[in-house]
């Protein structure tokens, strides 16, 4: 996984509540079989004008004026400041897929869905979550000042604004530390193959009804 | 010291390692797989060079592309190319690997969180884990259940661990009973609408109370797959003797000395009298009346005898925006009477609302009626092969036929419309799934949430109209 320690970008701010992930990424692209690719459906049915099918040029079709990510302004933008709840829905992971493909590496929320929350962490995406009077304000200044770029520091835990304020920020030991370090957890867990392979040992003696059924 | 929660016991007893940070590693007893979200999982795999740490934990059935038409033609009768990719992924997988998987063609097939209850392969006590949200399901079992991503459907095929942190307690009670008419979809959709859609994030809810222990399972289910649209993506009950029950002589239900032991762990799932929840709701079963969803998120709920909110009434300017927003695509006038909604289409499928029982309370509606001529299609899809060739055994098949329903094979379908059943722009949808986002069954499809009761009295009348008045 790619590691995540500093980013500073351009900011997008999506003022909407409760955004889900089919409206991060419809269902008819999650058909595909990759990992990639996603990026320019992102969004889709907000971002384009008319209805959208896998394996079309994007490029092509007619944009909404009104959408915030077609805005001259904030093209480039890697850091997505959005509302409460954000990624609520289903557990695709196509949803941090499609963000990070489309070039976002941070986002920025009073709140998160938990599924979402997780997949970001496993995509080298870091969602950030501060409080909402701290939200409405970088949707203030987002707003009000052209070009305006943030600056996270996920080894210090801050979001730093342009003129040098800053906002802690939580994140739990194990998802920084996996994130710092751009580690692959399936490399970490088996590490503790041994105890995993003694837990399993004992749950068959306890409950061998778990083990071996239906082959 | 205070007693344990159920979840507090679930935790415990698949506790692998707890480590200094506050991560652990839980060990998971079942993953259900299928095409959509675990192509990239195996590839991962193969990538890496790893093997599946324990292929018998595993069960795959493709579900989310699977034509509703033409089952005989197998693979052949998916006509959308990619989505046959897809299907084919999976078969291609799982036999690459030696993971059981009901195929198109295989009777057992069916939507995954279906199956699995139906086979045994969902028992009280385990964690199981699916790529899919909607796993919550299996919690009506005693069980631990949620939805992952695919880069954790592919650690658990890697490690048959998760890590985790240990979520908070939530305790949802519904006390007394039921009114007539009123069903497990109503009680959610209530639940819902009182506690919103980030109402139980960060918790595992446990649905408890005199209404819910009176509950079926299918009922029990239909509340735990929609924890998640609650913000939860664990919600539980107690084992009690209508789970043992259901369980029973299932496939791959444990049989004699194994199913004594069984029972007898299987008993000390609920919650200790003097365990301390987090959180507490209470609700009333008798104040909750069949629920219709208005909006375009699942809080978003009335009374069948009630109207659509006027936003102007709406004190917070967030909320307020969202109605206006909500009602702008729903097409819907604030203060219109819910009675008033027109449909276009009718659904009685998906994970929530496709087992026999769902199917039973839809057909004791259309039984002697005909579909409304106003509506362009109402359909019923069947859960899994088995529930169809259950329904087909009581006849139910030909009720719905003879009202004017289409009777189609299983799968998930215009839940979320990735096969050919979908809603087209602007058509209203009286749907017994789980969610009613903008576009979920159709680009511009405009889905109300109700109980396949609701949905079948929708079907008759061509728009919404109070069950209650038609099972007198």
């Amino acid at each position: 996984m790619r590691a995540f320690t500093q980013h500073k970008g351009l900011v997008a701010p999506m003022d909407r509540s409760n955004v889900d992930t089919d409206m991060i990424i419809p269902k008819q692209f999650l058909k595909s079989i990759k990992r990639t690719g996603f990026g320019p459906n992102l969004f889709d049915a907000l971002r384009y004008l008319d209805e959208g099918k896998p394996d079309q040029d994007s490029s092509q079709r007619p944009l909404n004026p009104d959408f915030v990510l077609n805005q001259p302004r904030y093209k480039n933008a890697s850091v997505l400041l959005a509302r409460s709840n954000f990624g609520c829905g289903s557990s695709r992971e196509h949803a941090p897929w499609a963000l990070d493909d489309y070039g976002f590496r941070v986002i920025i929320a009073p709140s998160f869905a938990d599924i979402f929350y997780n997949n970001c962490f496993k995509n080298g995406l870091l969602p950030i979550v501060l409080e909402e009077k701290i939200v409405d304000k970088l949707f203030r200044e987002a707003e009000a000042l052209e070009g305006y770029q943030l600056t996270v520091d996920l080894e210090a835990k801050t979001v730093i604004t342009p003129t040098g304020e800053s906002f802690g920020f939580e994140v739990d030991d194990f998802r920084r530390h996996c994130l710092l370090n751009g580690l692959d957890d399936i490399g970490v867990t088996l590490e503790d193959a041994e105890l995993i392979k003694t837990y399993e040992d004992q749950r068959r003696q306890a409950a061998p009804w778990l083990f071996g059924a239906g082959q | 010291m205070a007693g344990k929660t159920l979840y507090d016991k679930l935790w415990d007893d698949h506790l692998v390692k707890q480590r200094d940070d506050g991560s652990a590693l839980i060990y998971i007893d079942r993953q259900l797989l299928h095409e959509v979200t675990s192509p990239q999982a195996f590839e991962g795999l193969r990538l890496a060079k790893r093997k599946p740490w324990r292929i018998d934990a595993n069960l795959a059935t493709p579900d989310h592309n699977v034509p509703t038409t033409d089952r005989e033609k197998g693979i052949d009768g998916i006509v959308d190319p990619v989505s046959r990719i897809q299907v084919e992924t999976l078969d291609k997988n799982c036999d690459e690997f030696g993971i059981l998987e009901f195929k198109i063609k295989d009777l057992r097939q069916g939507i995954v969180h279906v199956i699995g209850p139906e086979q045994g392969a969902t028992l009280p006590g385990m964690t199981i884990v699916c790529g899919d949200s909607h796993t919550s399901t299996h919690g009506a079992f005693g069980c631990l259940a949620h939805g992952i991503g695919t880069s954790e459907v592919e650690h658990v095929l890697a490690t048959q661990c998760l890590v985790q942190q240990k979520m908070k307690n939530m305790l949802v009670k519904v006390n007394g009973e039921l009114g007539k008419g009123v069903t497990g979809k109503d009680v959610v959709l209530a639940i819902i609408g009182k506690i919103g859609t980030a109402g139980g994030t960060g918790h595992a809810i446990e649905f408890g109370g005199q209404a819910i222990q009176n509950l079926s399972m299918e009922g029990r289910m239909t509340i735990c797959n929609m924890a998640i649209e609650a913000g939860a993506r664990v919600g539980m009950v107690a084992v009690d003797g209508t789970t043992i029950e259901y369980v029973k002589g299932r496939p791959f239900a444990p049989k004699g000395e194994s199913w004594d032991a069984a029972v007898n762990y299987w008993r000390t799932l609920h919650s200790d009298v003097d365990a301390v929840f987090d959180k507490v709701v209470e609700l009333d079963g008798a104040d909750i009346l069949p629920q219709v969803s208005w909006g375009t998120s699942p809080e978003m709920v009335a009374d069948v005898t009630g109207n659509v909110p006027d936003p102007a009434k709406e004190e917070d300017p967030i909320k307020r925006e969202g109605i206006e927003r909500a009602l702008k695509y729903m097409g819907l006038q604030p203060n219109q009477a819910i009675t008033d909604i027109k449909l276009d289409r009718v659904f009685i499928g998906s994970c929530t609302n496709s087992r026999i029982e769902d199917l039973r309370e839809a057909a004791a509606v259309v039984k002697g009626r005909k579909v409304s001529g106003s509506l362009k299609q109402a359909m019923v899809v069947p859960g899994s092969g088995l529930v169809k060739a259950q329904a087909e055994a009581e006849g139910l098949d030909q009720i719905f036929i003879e009202a004017g329903l289409e009777w189609r094979d299983p799968g998930c379908s215009m839940c979320l419309a990735m096969n050919a059943d979908k809603l087209g722009e602007g058509e209203h949808c009286a749907s017994t799934s789980n969610r009613n986002f903008e576009g979920r069954q159709g680009f511009g499809g405009r889905t109300h949430l109700v109980s396949p009761s609701m949905a079948a009295a929708a079907a008759i009348s061509g728009h919404f109209v109070d069950v209650r008045e038609l099972l007198n």
